[in-house]
């Protein structure tokens, strides 16, 4: 379906299985290590949608997420915050940084999939 | 007052009287006189002058060495007779009066001298009496004074206005740690009796919590509000707070309870920090985890090598997580270390406590051998009490040793604790097994291992065998500390700390007019200076303060000012006999712009008191420019109060007036033991003050004026 999709991680292990799913899924990618390779990566390669770890190098995910959805022209950007955080006021603030889902590691690969799915349907 | 009869004027007064008594006589002599009569009698003067002209000269002296002899033998010590009466009859019974005078003055001498001794024994009596009476009320008040200072939180009690009726050692130690008003350069401020509390805490703080309470009392709840404030010295602390009420209901003072949270604080922080990076750690493991395994699950048909490395994936991860623990666990741990009380301990004390715990878990002979001076140890006692034990089971069990000694050896920062023992030598190899071992006996111990007890107190163990004597020594270091420095001036009172005032509950604010002020109740800061000499305006400087506190008509011995100056210059050889302070006491010690400010800050809302204290004032006045710091406090002078009250005396320097007040002198010299005398000295003064009807401030400082006025014309 062609649908492109940044993963921001500096965890080498968790963007292996990403990978994994995502080319499954048969979605375009590319991998960011920090958080200015992130934004970079969004501005070059224009993607649907960041898979955004927020414990980044550089610049921290919360940081990345609220310059994204600064930038009119990342509108229709799908954001996951996909992270180690979980505490309620930090799911908290990541949804209120403009991210479409918070999602806590250890997730359930399945609902992840189900998720990147339904965020990228819903924008056609 | 009446005027005062003195020698010159009556001199005056009886000449005058006596030539008027002659002159008059004599007119009437002459006016009885016939014309021939009055000639012959002129011609006789004329012929005879010398004789009425010597005679008048001897009528002159006559009287004059009369009036002197009433004034030597009857007046003079008549007036002294009634000062020193009023000094045994008001401030000092034991004073006697020397005999001088005439028969008679002294005959009334020693009557009153022995009244004095009758009036001493009654007084004395009474005195018993009373003592007896307050006896159990004393005992009551140490209890709870010493029930204060063992409390584990501190305690302040207040009344309305916010001054300090009550506080014990914690709450002091908490509030104005000593490292604020001893050497420090903090210019803290001082906790003391009838100071307000809200130099220490924010004024808005308290109030708000006083309101909360209130609020609660109405809605009948229990009155108990708390806070928390950050201290000026940059601890936290937790404050409780509990409304006094007066029997009509009406809030007249509070209670705050307090305790430093600081170090609770931090560790719960520190806590707080190691769950969450190890939660969030285990959330990003335990994340790549369950993704590879979900991942192998859900594609059972993925190529072998892929396969591979999401196994490499899941046991690297695992691997991850348990480092993780590890870490945090250790990292945890070694934070509560830290965080162990240590306790002070003699020597001696650890010595017999670790006998008796051998003799009681073990089969041994114990020998202790105690140091003839037992020094201060600064341990967590109950560790090091089971790390020996823990040694002493090792060596009972596998080395079969029944008698062991166990000694002392000081050093300078370190006391080597020994433990000897004949024959089996203990080599590193073992030594370093135990240390590694948690410390349990029988079941019982602490997961500590003997290591631990060391690195927790600095510190270092060894073992070492002399072939000689075949004695064995496994050797302890451990810290050493100087016990609780008692200060000169607690050590000279035996009565407990003059930690509370509960009248000031009832006093009410200081600020009306300080001219009608009560001289009773007003607060003092009696001081006094050491300096490097005479001249202040020659470069003389400063090289001491000492200063006591008196508040509702008592002497605060435990609120007292002492500090040390370094004057930047030499110290006269005189100064140096006088004071006993020589150059190397003064080195390192904070210069006089560092100390005013905190001086300045403790004599807050007090009249200041001194014995001559122009002379002191001088030298602070002389470092206003320099120090931008301004004593404008009232002032009372001992030296010019004491020449109110006994006018006729001539000597009116410190130690005489103490002497002649029955106030016992110690350590004079320091600057704080002269303030204490002078203090006494001033105490003294104001209840023979009141004798002459003086009891304001106003008019003690008119006195004061007058009797100035009349040295300065003496």
């Amino acid at each position: 379906m062609g649908y492109k999709i940044v993963i921001a991680d500096d965890e080498p292990n968790i963007v292996v299985t990403l990978e994994f799913l995502l080319e499954q899924e048969g979605y375009d990618f590319v991998v960011a290590r920090d958080g200015k390779e992130a934004l970079e990566q969004v501005e070059a390669f224009d993607p649907d949608l960041i898979l955004l770890d927020i414990m980044l190098p550089e610049i921290n995910g919360y940081e990345v997420c609220q310059k994204l959805r600064e930038n009119p022209k990342f509108k229709n950007l799908k954001i996951i915050l996909l992270t180690a955080k979980g505490r309620q006021v930090e799911i908290a603030k990541g949804l209120a940084l403009g991210a479409d889902a918070y999602i806590t590691k250890p997730f359930s690969t399945k609902n992840l999939v189900q998720e990147i799915r339904t965020l990228l349907e819903q924008e056609a | 007052m009446r005027s005062k009869l003195t020698f010159g004027p009556l001199f005056l007064v009886v000449v005058i009287v006596v030539f008027i008594i002659i002159a008059t006589s004599l007119a009437g002599f002459l006016a009885t006189l016939s014309a021939e009569e009055y000639i012959f009698f002129s011609r006789l003067l004329e012929k005879r002058v010398a004789f009425p002209v010597l005679s008048t000269i001897l009528v002159i002296a006559v009287i004059g060495y009369s009036l002197h002899l009433l004034f030597q033998k009857y007046i003079n010590p008549l007036r002294r007779l009634v000062e020193e009466t009023v000094i045994i009859s008001t401030v000092n019974p034991k004073h006697r009066i020397e005999q001088t005078g005439s028969k008679e003055t002294q005959q009334l001498t020693n009557i009153i001298n022995s009244f004095a001794d009758q009036y001493q024994q009654l007084q004395d009596d009474i005195k018993g009496k009373i003592r007896h009476a307050n006896k159990e009320i004393e005992e009551e008040k140490n209890r709870l004074a010493a029930l204060m200072s063992e409390l584990t939180q501190g305690v302040l009690v207040c009344n309305i206005e916010g001054q300090i009726l009550l506080y014990n050692k914690l709450a002091r130690s908490i509030l104005s740690p000593p490292g604020t008003n001893s050497r420090s350069n903090g210019n803290g401020a001082f906790i003391g009796l009838g100071r307000s509390i809200f130099s220490l805490i924010d004024r808005n703080l308290i109030i708000h919590a006083l309101e909360k309470a209130q609020q609660r009392l109405h809605k009948q709840k229990h009155a108990l509000s708390s806070f928390v404030s950050h201290l000026p010295a940059g601890q936290l602390a937790r404050f409780q707070m509990i409304p006094v009420l007066d029997h009509s209901g009406e809030l007249n003072g509070f209670i705050l309870t307090c305790e430093d949270i600081t170090r609770r604080v931090e560790v719960e922080n520190h806590r707080d920090l190691v769950l969450q990076s190890l939660t969030e750690g285990m959330r990003a493991s335990l994340g790549s985890i369950r993704a590879a395994i979900e991942t192998i699950l859900e594609y059972p048909r993925m190529e072998e090598e892929r396969r591979k490395k999401f196994k490499r994936i899941i046991r690297e991860e695992s691997v991850k997580l348990g480092d993780l623990l590890d870490e945090s666990i250790k990292d945890y741990s070694r934070y509560l270390k830290s965080q162990w009380p240590l306790e002070d301990i003699q020597s001696d004390d650890l010595l017999v406590a670790i006998k008796k715990r051998f003799e009681s878990k073990f089969d041994v002979k114990v020998n202790i051998r105690f140091l003839p001076e037992p020094i201060w140890l600064k341990i967590d006692s109950y560790s090091i009490l089971q790390a020996l034990a823990f040694v002493m089971n090792h060596l009972h069990a596998n080395f079969g040793i029944d008698s062991v000694t166990l000694q002392f050896q000081p050093d300078a920062k370190f006391a080597k604790l020994q433990l000897l023992w004949q024959g089996t030598p203990c080599n590193t190899e073992i030594l370093r097994k135990w240390e590694n071992q948690a410390l349990v006996m029988d079941g019982q111990g602490s997961p500590l291992t003997l290591k631990d007890v060391i690195e927790r107190h600095s510190s270092e163990l060894w073992c070492r065998y002399d072939e000689e004597n075949k004695t064995a020594y496994f050797s302890l270091l451990l810290p050493v500390t100087k016990p609780e420095t008692e200060l000169v001036v607690e050590a000279r009172r035996e009565s407990r700390p003059e930690f509370y005032d509960f009248d000031l509950f009832n006093r009410q604010d200081q600020k009306p007019e300080l001219e009608s002020a009560d001289l009773a109740e007003l607060s003092y800061v009696v001081f006094d200076t050491e300096t490097t000499g005479l001249n202040p305006s020659d470069g003389d400087e400063i090289i001491s303060i000492g200063a006591v506190r008196i508040v509702n008509g008592k002497i605060l011995y435990n609120e007292t000012f002492d500090q040390l100056i370094d004057p930047r210059r030499r110290i006269s050889t005189q100064s140096r006999q006088i004071t006993g302070i020589d150059p190397a006491m003064l080195e390192g010690q904070p210069t006089i712009d560092r100390v005013l400010p905190r001086f300045h800050n403790y004599v807050e809302n007090s009249v200041l008191v001194a014995h001559n204290a122009a002379f002191d004032m001088r030298f602070l006045q002389l470092k206003e420019k320099s120090t931008g710091i301004k004593f404008t406090n009232p002032i009372l002078d001992t030296l010019l109060l004491s020449a109110i009250i006994h006018p006729n005396q001539d000597q009116h320097n410190l130690e005489s007036i103490a002497r002649r007040l029955g106030i016992t002198i110690f350590g004079r010299h320091t600057a704080l033991g002269d303030a204490i005398v002078t203090a006494e000295v001033f105490l003294k003064l104001i209840s023979l003050l009141k004798e002459k009807n003086i009891t304001t401030f106003g008019r003690a400082q008119e006195a004061a004026r007058e009797s100035w006025y009349a040295r300065i014309k003496y």
